[in-house]
């Protein structure tokens, strides 16, 4: 289990960070005259190729596929443009879009994870560590965190600031933003396994040897975390990546010429839009195929989701 | 289980009060008024209309004369619509609440039997296909499945894609009632359908792990016919788990109801704070986080007094 989330975790990153470089065109580049132009779908007809499209009806914004012809895929450089999935409102390819928008989405949700990650083992053990009522006041707020609906805290912390934001702002903010409501997943576990683990014969082995509070944190109480770790982290993952889609989505994330997924749902329109022109809803399915191949490497262990750590360390 | 439940009220009280405070001191933190971004251009209007809402005063002053107001519901009036904030939080909070009810219900429907199903009927092609639906479908967010359904409903035209109620109101009370209804399928199925699959899984583990215990084998060696067992012995044991997340499930469908009320149109709560937020309506804010609160806090309660009218354990762990 441990693995497989490790796994998934950096196929992902590697997606993100190569999505961009294997777009076929520039995420920002507006064809003229093929607002709204369907998907084309690749062929064998003298190898692997599309036909290209020819504008019929101005009014409709209908395209018609010229059968005389054929185009090799976008990566060829062919003198017309190729898209693969449809061209959205401004004429720019939705699958190039889609792939840039990987690194923006995946990214934003990569690092948010790697934050709530950090603070929330850090947050965890030490309070489990400390006692006391320090450990009360975090866990209690921990607790009150993770009972309120994630995504009406979001809204309101980012409401508070200006809304309208430079794109690098947006991005920083937002992660600060995931971080500060995902640490409490994370920590309420490493605190069960730390509460657990310090009165084990290992660990008072080590304290006897004369290791230190911090040597005994790191290198015997922490480790022993890393299982529920790794899958809290990538169920955060999707979490995050839906939070970026529906800020986005509602104006409150990621200006528009940048291709994030919820930007583009967001330019996919209205209910006419949407029905005109459903290939604009492409990014939708990247948002489900992460979602389903973190259930799938998890094994849609949905107790995992919702049952509290507590009783998931004892039963593991 | 009096204490039990008083103990709770407390608690919701305190969470309802929290999210309140909390939304209302953000909000005014953030930078501007609702009166900035309003429809007053005239300097001195604007100071007067921001006299008349008490935004010039001091933060903590602003704050306990909101306090007492809202301890009797009133919670200010809203700068955007000039209008009293109880009255339209009321309006808005039963509309999310019927959403919510119904999403609920329909995943119960849906989720629960199918979990019996597949947790009984280990292998075959039945359980196969509802098992890999399920994970399917635990994998569609609402504001995923939101779009398409709205997409679907745009395309097929089986059933309105968006609103709660159709242009031109309705007559009678039985009429409005099967407009709500008609407006349901697209919202309530993209919030339940990941629900359903939830409990669908949950239900499905639950009821493997009860068939297992030994006083199913015991009834079983009574002679007490399999389908006795099931529904007598068996399900009941299994129900604890399922339950227990109901509570924590009610979390979950207040976030995903706000991008369904938002893509869908319906006129909710969430739209209303949304709207709110952007405004800077201190107040409107104010008064949808402390319905939303309610709401949250009575649907867990509710989950909590039923678990623990069922499961004694769970009434003897919150004894002080």
């Amino acid at each position: 289990m441990t693995r497989r989330a490790a796994v998934l975790l950096v196929v992902l990153a590697a997606l993100a960070l190569a999505g961009p470089w294997v777009a076929p065109y520039d995420a920002g580049r507006a064809f003229r005259g093929f607002v709204h132009a369907p998907p084309m779908f690749p062929r064998l007809s003298e190898g692997l190729g599309v036909y290209p499209l020819v504008l019929v009806d101005r009014v409709e914004q209908r395209f018609v596929e010229d059968r005389t012809r054929t185009l090799g895929l976008p990566w060829r450089g062919e003198s017309e443009p190729v898209f693969l999935l449809g061209a959205d409102r401004d004429g720019r390819d939705v699958f190039s879009r889609m792939l840039s928008g990987a690194r923006l989405s995946i990214g934003l949700g990569l690092v948010s994870v790697l934050g709530a990650t950090l603070l929330g083992s850090l947050l965890g053990a030490w309070a489990a560590s400390r006692g006391g009522w320090m450990d009360e006041a975090v866990m209690r707020s921990a607790d009150f965190l993770l009972l309120l609906p994630i995504i009406y805290v979001v809204l309101v912390l980012r409401a508070m600031l200006p809304l309208v934001l430079a794109p690098s702002t947006v991005f920083a903010l937002m992660a600060v933003i995931f971080t500060a409501v995902g640490w409490p997943f994370v920590a309420r576990g490493v605190h069960a396994v730390v509460a657990r683990e310090r009165e084990q014969e290992y660990v008072l082995a080590a304290r006897s040897l004369g290791a230190g509070p911090g040597r005994i944190l790191w290198r015997h109480l922490l480790p022993a975390c890393a299982g529920h770790v790794a899958v809290q982290a990538s169920l955060l993952l999707p979490a995050f990546i839906l939070a970026e889609a529906t800020l986005s989505y509602v104006g409150l994330g990621f200006p528009d010429p940048l291709p994030s997924w919820g930007r583009m749902l967001a330019d996919a329109g209205n209910v006419n839009n949407l029905a005109r022109f459903p290939w604009t809803l492409a990014p939708a399915g990247a948002i489900f195929a992460v979602t389903f191949a973190t259930n799938a490497a998890l094994q849609a262990r949905v107790d995992h989701r919702i049952r509290c750590p507590e009783q998931e360390v004892t039963t593991s | 289980m009096l204490t039990f439940c008083l103990r709770r009220i407390l608690m919701a009280a305190l969470l309802v009060l929290a999210v309140a405070s909390g939304a209302l001191v953000l909000t005014r933190l953030a930078p501007g008024d609702g009166i900035e971004e309003g429809h007053l251009l005239d300097p001195v209007a604007r100071a007067a209309e921001r006299a008349r809402l008490g935004l010039d005063r001091p933060l903590a002053e602003q704050y306990v004369a909101w306090l007492a107001g809202a301890v009797r519901l009133d919670f200010g009036e809203s700068v955007l619509y000039s209008r009293p904030v109880t009255h339209m939080v009321g309006e808005r909070a039963v509309n999310t609440a019927i959403l919510a009810v119904a999403a609920l219900a329909l995943a119960t429907l849906l989720g629960i039997p199918l979990g019996v199903y597949t947790g009984t009927h280990a292998s075959g092609i039945g359980a196969a296909l509802a098992r890999g639906a399920s994970t399917l479908l635990l994998s569609i967010p609402p504001l995923v499945g939101a779009l398409v359904l709205v997409l679907v409903a745009a395309r097929t035209g089986w059933f309105p894609a968006g609103g709660m109620t159709s242009v031109g109101g309705s007559a009678t009370w039985a009429a409005w009632v099967a407009d709500v209804l008609s407006h349901l399928p697209v919202p309530a199925l993209s919030l339940s359908l990941p629900l359903a699959a939830t409990l669908e899984r949950l239900q499905s583990q639950a009821l493997a792990e009860a068939a297992r215990e030994p006083f199913v084998d015991a009834s079983r060696a009574r002679g007490v016919p399999p389908r006795q067992v099931l529904a007598r012995h068996a399900w009941p044991a299994s129900l604890g788990p399922v339950l227990a997340v109901y509570g924590l499930m009610i979390g979950s469908l207040f976030s995903g109801s706000f991008v369904v009320e938002v893509i869908t149109a319906w006129p909710g709560l969430g739209r209303l704070m949304f709207d709110a937020l952007r405004a800077r309506d201190l107040y409107l804010v104010a008064g949808t986080a402390a319905a939303g609160a309610a709401c949250l806090a009575a649907g867990t309660l509710a989950a909590d007094v039923v678990h623990a009218r069922l499961d004694p354990r769970v009434r003897e762990r919150h004894r002080p």
